[in-house]
């Protein structure tokens, strides 16, 4: 089934999605869509399932309950967390942009300079520095000229104008590709002035806005609020509230989405 | 035990009969080399190698059972290491602690199949051949099952190189990707099964998981990409069998031990050189 530009059909949908593992529900209730050309953000502390929603929304984990809508012939470009190339394997990144298409030298040769790292194609995978690793695998992303690119804590181990340098290249790239982006991250104040909408995610979706409403919405300030207050000064929050039970909340109060795109 | 060596058989058969049953050693000492160059770079890449252990130790029992019901040893050979293959990859799907689950399914089935062919009058005497290979006998229908399978598994690989490659790097990539991680898994443990039923007369069920790894990790220390280490491996497989069978002509010794002994002379002397090459760049 073709996309329909301008009909507003979601790239990808979540409903009800509920994930266990082991036991343990990992994700539960969680519904959420992903519209053509918007950057949404899912924030979280570490164990509330931001990357098993990803993995559900790839289809790598089954959902437990609920149900999980890609358009049919979706091109996904897709950056893991965490890439650990054995030392046993040679691989260059140019062999590695052909994974698992194979791309001609020019493609290559452009989609590395597209991200930053031009000429970079016989270097082994194994002797880039962290920060070059992670835009080689944004470069392979490029690749498939994704209508989607979904990015798993894609700068952890970057410092801090590392960071900034990756979110402005991803804006740069999700500009002149006209994809949507799907990202989960730590990055609370780069990424969340970055995006169109933000989903805070603890098990379950506790509030989703504008990064303006969500940075406001009591539910964030109780996950973020008291640890980071640091990096949530940028805000100019009033760290004065307090939340001991984020998750019995109901998540009404800042739930304004569904308008972007 | 009393293992064949290309002395004894010149020996017994004369120099004119040497031709052909170098020949054929050597074809098959070249299947075997085609068969687990690239299929042990894998093995190496995600860390398989007490898995390679366990299915061809297991081929033994494969080895009694065919002799026992009288079907043809490649059969018994493939069909156990198949099961095993799939047991192990089903255990470690359900996340089972591998080292510990392999180690007592490797040991039990050769122990097993050690047992099991006790009891089978007339073989006890050349278990030898099935343990430590007996390549100086491979006849031409045994070529034809050697060559048969060496190349099933070479197109196995080949036709999937490019998903399995991607499965090895990372299953979630593969799978963002369209493919399919566990059926990509199926692809190998069903290679490994067919390439171990390949080699068992070759250089036997303890040694062919040397002839997996050893001559792809001997490449690794060349190869710039995973194309070349498949390459290299075959390379470095193929001289190793060639040279372990004159080795066997010349100096006496063992066949199939023999091959792996100059495969791990290959290893050495490419370990040694490689900060040399690294060095450049």
């Amino acid at each position: 089934m073709p996309a329909m530009p301008g009909r507003g059909m979601s790239l990808i949908s979540a409903e009800g999605l509920s994930v266990r593992y082991g036991g343990a529900l990992a994700l539960s209730d969680v519904t959420l869509a992903v519209e053509p050309g918007e950057i949404v953000t899912v924030v979280g502390p570490n164990g509330s399932g931001k990357s098993t929603l990803l993995r559900a929304l790839l289809g790598i984990v089954p959902p437990a309950a609920g149900r999980v809508t890609r358009q049919a012939g979706l091109r996904v470009g897709y950056v893991p967390q965490r890439l650990h190339i054995d030392p046993a394997l040679p691989m260059t990144a140019g062999r590695f942009l052909s994974l698992p298409r194979r791309q001609g030298r020019a493609a290559v040769a452009a989609a590395l300079a597209r991200t930053g790292v031009p000429g970079l194609q016989d270097r082994q995978m194994t002797a880039l520095s962290g920060g070059q690793f992670q835009r080689v695998m944004l470069a392979r992303a490029l690749l498939t000229d994704p209508q989607i690119l979904i990015l798993d804590e894609a700068t952890q181990g970057l410092d801090q104008p590392g960071v900034a340098a990756f979110y402005r290249l991803i804006e740069d790239v999700r500009r002149d590709l006209h994809c949507a982006v799907l990202m989960v991250s730590h990055d609370l104040h780069v990424v969340m002035s970055a995006s169109d909408r933000v989903i805070c995610l603890n098990g379950h979706v506790c509030c989703e806005g504008t990064p303006h409403v969500v940075s406001a919405a009591p539910e964030y300030r109780a996950l973020f609020g008291l640890g980071t207050g640091g990096t949530l000064a940028l805000y100019q929050h009033d760290h004065d509230h307090a939340h001991d039970h984020a998750h019995g909340q109901n998540h009404d109060e800042a739930v304004g989405a569904g308008d972007a795109g | 035990m009393i293992m064949p060596t290309g002395r004894t058989m010149m020996k017994q058969w004369g120099p004119g009969m040497l031709d052909d049953f170098m020949l054929r050693a050597g074809l098959a000492g070249l299947a075997v080399a085609l068969a687990a160059g690239p299929l042990g770079c894998f093995v190496v890449w995600r860390r398989m190698a007490y898995f390679g252990d366990a299915t061809s130790h297991a081929a033994i029992l494969g080895v009694a059972l065919a002799l026992g019901f009288s079907l043809s040893v490649f059969a018994g050979t493939l069909g156990v290491a198949l099961l095993m293959a799939l047991t192990v990859s089903t255990l470690a799907g359900r996340g089972w602690a591998m080292d510990t689950t392999l180690g007592v399914l490797a040991h039990s089935t050769l122990a097993f199949g050690l047992v099991a062919v006790s009891f089978i009058s007339g073989v006890r005497t050349d278990l030898s051949a099935w343990l430590f290979g007996d390549i100086l006998a491979v006849g031409w229908n045994d070529l034809w099952a050697i060559w048969g399978g060496a190349l099933a598994v070479l197109a196995l690989l080949v036709w999937r190189w490019d998903a399995l490659l991607t499965s090895t790097v990372n299953e979630d990539l593969a799978h963002a990707a369209g493919l399919r991680p566990g059926r990509e898994r199926l692809v190998l443990t069903l290679a490994l099964a067919l390439a171990v039923a390949v080699s068992i007369k070759v250089v036997g069920a303890l040694l062919i998981a040397a002839m997996l790894i050893i001559p792809a990790a001997a490449a690794r220390s060349l190869a710039r990409s995973p194309e070349a280490m498949a390459v290299g491996a075959v390379a470095i497989g193929a001289v190793a069998a060639l040279a372990g069978l004159l080795a066997s002509l010349w100096l006496d010794t063992p066949a199939g031990p023999g091959i792996v002994a100059v495969a791990s002379i290959l290893f050495a002397g490419l370990a040694v050189l490689r900060p040399l090459r690294h060095g450049g760049g």
